[in-house]
C-alpha cells in the first residue's frame, strides 16, 4: 500500500493571513441592506402592507363612521376617522410586520443561515436586519396612511411635539410586533405556520378600544379590552394625536412594549443559536 | 519549525439527537488535501460536518480542525473554513453579484475587495453573463455554481461540501469537479461528502466510509477496491451476452489460469477482466459489511484496519 501522508501543499497565499472578521455594525448594515432588498423585490408585499391599511381605513370611516358616536355629539365622518386613525395605523404595523414571521421562517429552513452561522460575525444581525427592513415598510405604510387620512379631510391641531410623541409610540409598537414576529418565525416549523400564528395576533387591535370605546363591550370582552397592550397605546395615542396629555397611558404603554420586547429576546436568544436547518 | 496541524484530528467523537446516537466513537485523523467521506443517506456525513464546521456541538471525544478545536476557536476557524451545506445557500431574491458581494462583506472585506473578488469568481464559474440574474431564477446547476463560488470567496484553507453535486447533470458536475481539483493545486484542503461512488473515486486521494455513525474503512480508492478482493473474469459470446463469470484472485498468474482455463472450454468466446468497482466496496462495506448486523455485535471479516 502506498504512503498515505501526502506532503503537505503550500498554502494559499491569501490564505495564511490572519482572518477578518465583520463587526456587529457591518454585518447589521449589510443584512439590513439584503432585507430591504427583499422587501422592495416583492413589490405585492409591499403593495399589501399599504393598501390593506389605507382600504381598512376607508371602510371603516365610510360604512361605520356615520353611525357610531364616539364624541358628545351626533355620529359624523371625520370625528371616526380621528377616532380609528391610531388603531389603523397599529393594525397595520401587524400587518406589515407578519412579514417578518415568513422571511425568518424562510431564512431558518434554507440553507442560507447555515453558510452565515459558519461565518466569522455576529450570525444574529440576521434578525437585526429583518427588523430593520419591516421598521422602514411599516413605517412608509404609517406615513401613507397618515396622508390618505390628510387627503379625505382628516385636521389636527395638536402640537407638533405631541405629534412626535403619539408617532414614537407607534414606532415603538411596530418594532415590538416586529420583533415578536421574528421570533415566532423562528419557532414556527414552516413559513405557512409562521404566518397562521402571526394571523391570531392581528385581531389585538380590534378587541381594544381601538374601534369602538370599551365601555359599549359586554362585560368579559371589555375586562379583556381594558387589559391588553393595545388600548392603553391607542387611548394614548388618540390623546396625543388630539393635543391632550397622555398621562399614565402613555407610561403603561411603554412598560407592555418593553416587557413583550424583552420576553421575545429571550425566547430569540435561546432559540437563535440552537436552530439549524434539518 | 514545527509540523504544521493535520486537517482534521477527531477522537472518540460522539452526537446524539435526543437519545439517538448518531456519530457513535468515530476517529479520523486526515492530513492536507482532498478528501471524500462516503456513506449512505443518514450515515452521520451531515452531522460530522456541522460540527467540523462549528454548527452544532458535540456530546464527547475530541475534535481538531486545522488544529483548532470547532467550540473553543470558534471564531478563529470559522474564518479559515467555509461551509457549502447539503441545500443551497444562496439569497434567491438577490443577484449573483450582490450574493457574492454580501459573502464577502461578511467575512470583513472592504466593500471594493468583496467587489473584485465577486467579479472573479463569477468568472471562473462562467456565471458573469448571468451576474445580474436574481438567484432564485438561476437552474439548478448555476445555482450550486454560485453556491460554490460564495464559498469560496474569502479563499479558505478548508473548504467543507456536503454532497455538493447531488442533483447536478453530467456537465456541470464535471465543470465543478474541475474546481475542486484546482482549489487542491492552490493547496487548499477540500472535504467532501458524496453518495456518489464515482465522485469520491474522480476526486479524492482519500476516501473514507461512513456508516452508522462510524468509520468502517478508509484510504486510497485503490486500497479500499482490494478490499473486495480480486478480479471477475466475464466470458461473452459473440454476440456479447455473458456465458460465465469466474472468479479470481486478481493476481496474475490465477487470471492467467482462469484465462487459459476458459479458452479451452470456450474457443470461440472474448473474455473481459472487471475490477470491482467503488460500487462493490459500498455494497460490501455498508450492507454485506459487519455494520449491516443488527445488534451490532460484529466480526470484521474483510475490513482493513481504518487508515488515520
Ligand atoms: N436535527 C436532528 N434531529 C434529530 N435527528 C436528526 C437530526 N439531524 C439528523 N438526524 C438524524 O441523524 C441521522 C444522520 O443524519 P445525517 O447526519 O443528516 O446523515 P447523512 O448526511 O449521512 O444523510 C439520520 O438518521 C437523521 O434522521
Ligand atoms: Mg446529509
Amino acid at each position: 500500500m502506498s504512503a498515505l501522508a501526502p506532503a503537505a501543499p503550500a498554502l494559499h497565499p491569501a490564505a495564511s493571513a490572519e482572518p477578518r472578521a465583520a463587526s456587529f455594525l457591518t454585518g447589521t448594515l449589510v443584512l439590513s441592506r439584503r432585507s430591504l432588498l427583499h422587501s422592495f423585490r416583492d413589490p405585492e408585499s409591499v403593495l399589501m402592507a399599504v393598501l390593506l391599511p389605507v382600504m381598512m381605513m376607508l371602510i371603516f370611516v365610510y360604512v361605520l363612521g356615520g353611525a357610531m358616536s364616539v364624541g358628545d355629539g351626533a355620529p359624523s365622518h371625520g370625528e371616526y376617522l380621528a377616532y380609528v386613525l391610531p388603531a389603523i395605523a397599529l393594525t397595520s404595523a401587524g400587518f406589515g410586520a407578519s412579514f417578518t414571521a415568513v422571511v425568518v421562517s424562510n431564512d431558518m429552513t434554507t440553507g442560507l443561515i447555515d453558510r452565515l452561522r459558519t461565518m466569522p460575525f455576529p450570525a444574529v444581525t440576521v434578525l437585526l436586519g429583518h427588523t430593520v427592513a419591516s421598521l422602514v415598510r411599516n413605517l412608509l405604510a404609517t406615513v401613507v396612511v397618515v396622508l390618505v387620512a390628510l387627503a379625505v379631510g382628516y385636521r389636527t391641531d395638536a402640537p407638533l411635539l405631541s405629534l412626535l410623541g403619539a408617532f414614537g409610540l407607534i414606532a415603538l409598537w411596530i418594532l415590538v410586533i416586529t420583533v415578536v414576529f421574528a421570533t415566532l418565525g423562528m419557532l414556527a416549523g414552516s413559513a405557512e405556520a409562521a404566518s397562521g400564528y402571526g394571523f391570531i395576533l392581528l385581531f389585538l387591535p380590534y378587541l381594544s378600544s381601538g374601534y369602538a370605546p370599551v365601555e359599549t363591550m359586554p362585560g368579559w370582552l371589555r375586562a379583556f379590552a381594558e387589559h391588553q397592550p393595545m388600548t392603553p397605546l391607542i387611548d394614548a395615542a388618540r390623546a396625543l394625536m388630539d393635543g391632550q396629555a397622555a398621562g399614565a397611558d402613555a407610561l403603561v404603554s411603554v412598560v407592555w412594549c418593553t416587557g413583550l420586547i424583552t420576553i421575545a429576546l429571550v425566547v430569540a436568544g435561546y432559540v437563535f443559536p440552537r436552530r439549524t436547518s434539518r | 519549525m514545527t509540523a504544521p496541524p493535520p486537517l482534521l484530528e477527531i477522537r472518540g467523537l460522539r452526537k446524539s439527537y435526543g437519545t439517538r446516537p448518531v456519530l457513535d466513537g468515530l476517529d479520523l485523523v486526515l492530513p492536507p488535501g482532498i478528501h471524500a467521506l462516503l456513506g449512505p443517506n443518514g450515515a452521520g456525513k451531515t452531522t460530522l460536518i456541522k460540527i467540523l464546521s462549528t454548527l452544532l456541538p458535540h456530546d464527547g471525544g475530541t475534535v481538531r480542525v486545522l488544529g483548532l478545536d470547532p467550540r473553543r476557536d470558534r471564531r478563529r476557524l470559522q474564518g479559515l473554513l467555509s461551509l457549502t451545506g447539503q441545500f443551497a445557500a444562496v439569497d434567491g431574491a438577490l443577484t449573483c453579484t450582490e450574493n457574492l458581494e454580501m459573502i464577502g462583506r461578511l467575512f470583513g472585506l472592504p466593500g471594493s475587495l468583496a467587489r473584485t473578488r465577486a467579479a472573479e469568481q463569477l468568472e471562473r464559474f462562467e456565471l458573469t453573463r448571468a451576474r445580474s440574474t436574481r438567484a432564485a431564477t438561476l437552474s439548478g446547476g448555476m445555482r450550486r455554481k454560485l453556491d460554490i463560488a460564495a464559498g469560496l470567496l474569502s479563499r479558505p484553507r478548508l473548504v467543507i461540501l456536503d454532497e455538493p453535486t447531488t442533483g447536478l447533470d453530467t456537465r456541470s458536475r464535471q465543470v465543478l469537479w474541475e474546481e475542486i481539483r484546482g482549489l487542491a493545486a492552490e493547496g487548499t484542503s477540500v472535504l467532501l461528502t458524496t453518495q456518489y461512488l464515482e465522485e469520491a473515486d474522480a476526486l479524492a486521494e482519500q476516501v473514507h466510509v461512513l456508516d452508522r455513525g462510524r468509520i468502517v474503512a478508509g484510504g486510497t480508492t485503490q486500497e479500499l477496491k482490494a478490499l473486495v478482493g480480486g478480479a471477475v473474469v466475464r466470458i461473452l459470446d459473440q454476440d456479447g451476452a455473458v456465458l460465465e463469470e469466474l472468479a479470481t484472485t486478481g493476481t496474475a498468474p490465477d487470471l492467467a489460469a482462469r484465462l487459459a482455463e476458459a479458452a479451452h472450454r470456450f474457443p470461440t468466446a472474448t473474455a473481459s477482466i472487471h475490477r470491482p468497482t467503488l460500487d462493490d466496496v459500498f455494497l460490501h462495506l455498508t450492507e454485506a459489511g459487519p455494520s449491516a448486523d443488527p445488534d451490532g455485535a460484529a466480526t470484521a471479516p474483510s475490513v482493513a484496519p481504518v487508515r488515520v
